[in-house]
């Protein structure tokens, strides 16, 4: 299962920029995954649940958008939608597709931060500084 | 009372930097690697025994690293064959990363190695993802596993720079169709090489070899349409 691989890489990168702002917390990460990664989004979600446990990511909500699969004909200038199994022949001329558009991703989008001001309120003051 | 941070950063990054390394320090010694991707049992271990072999008595210096998740039973077949070869236990892990590679390398591998096969773990969906440094990445199907597993494993097939059929000489008691075969693996991948092999007669003996040699050799690989990005 390699999206145990997968959630660690998340839990670590998010853990490093966290460690570099200081960010007491993660309220959610959002994350790219596209139709032709090879990744299935509940075994991902359940590795992240393991990976995150006694990290400052511990809590966060993990937010997985998938990405459809989508190929471009040059000569044709035609994108379109290479459905799954994934077809890479042009509908209109049937030659080779020149490219993925999209559809390999595997990116962290976005990650909110839970915010160190309210952190310290839910906790009445120096608590925070002190443990 | 949230503050949304943009990271757009691939997950994958740290394996696609580690691999970047290793292929840039193996071709400078120049050694190229081979990635051998195919699901367990289709005969890719008989297969890179005949191509070691072969390596062998062409004086080429090939080498394999060999996964899976127990036994060394792989890596004792493969000795028979002459060349240096090393197992790699992943003690459960579905695939090789390219740090794993990297570190098995050290004190074992000859430094006038050529050619270095890497024998993924058999396993169709996770390996699929992971660059290992190659300069070749192979995919393998026997006659046994059905026309349609291109289609079921799109990411593999895709991503592949050469496809082999492997023991073909039971092509016709598994009834296989190779035409379907062929249009399956066109429709995720199209333009790459399809080899017919079989080690039990013989067939297609030595075309690893020589696609091996001709990566290494700087001969230009076929770019999968899955890996590159559309312009
Ligand atoms: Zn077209």
């Amino acid at each position: 299962m390699h999206e145990m691989s997968l959630a660690v890489a998340v839990v670590d990168q998010v853990e490093t920029a966290a460690r570099s702002r200081g960010a007491v917390g993660v309220s959610s990460i959002e994350l790219d995954v596209g139709e032709l990664a090879g990744v299935v989004a509940d075994a991902l979600a359940f590795c992240f649940e393991l990976a995150c446990a006694d990290t400052v990511v511990e809590g966060a909500e993990l937010i997985t958008r998938t990405v459809p699969g989508t190929a471009r004909c040059e000569p044709c200038a035609e994108v379109w939608a290479v459905g799954m199994p994934p077809c890479l022949l042009c509908p209109g001329c049937g030659a080779a597709a020149d490219g993925l558009v999209s559809g390999r991703e595997l990116q962290i989008r976005e990650v909110r931060w839970a915010d160190p001001e309210a952190a310290r309120e839910d906790h009445r003051q120096p608590i925070t500084e002190e443990s | 009372m949230c503050r949304a941070v943009d990271l757009q950063r691939a997950v994958l990054a740290k394996n696609e930097a580690a691999a970047q390394i290793l292929r840039t320090e193996l071709t400078a010694r120049g050694t190229t690697v081979v990635n051998l991707l195919s699901s367990p049992g289709s005969g890719k271990t008989a297969l890179l025994e005949r191509e070691l072999r072969l390596a062998g008595e062409r004086g080429v210096a090939a080498a394999a690293l060999t996964a899976d998740l127990a036994t060394e039973n792989d890596a004792r077949r493969l000795a028979r064959s002459g060349a240096p070869v090393k197992q790699v236990l992943t003690d459960g892990l579905c695939h090789l990363e390219a740090d794993m590679v990297a570190r098995h390398l050290h004190d074992w591998l000859p430094e006038s190695t050529r050619l270095l096969f890497v024998e993924n773990v058999g396993n169709l969906v996770c390996p699929a993802g992971y660059d290992l440094g190659e300069s070749l990445r192979v995919v393998l199907a026997s006659v046994t596993e059905g026309e349609d597993k291109p289609l079921k494993y799109p990411t593999a097939f895709g991503l592949a720079q050469l496809v082999i059929v492997t023991k073909t000489d039971m092509a016709e008691a598994a009834e296989f169709d190779e035409a379907a075969f062929r249009a399956h693996v066109e429709q995720v991948n199209p333009g790459v090489e399809v080899l017919l092999s079989s080690v039990r007669d013989g067939r297609g003996a030595g075309a690893l070899l020589d696609r091996a040699l001709a990566a290494a050799g700087g001969n230009r690989v076929h770019t999968p349409v899955m890996a590159r990005a559309g312009a």
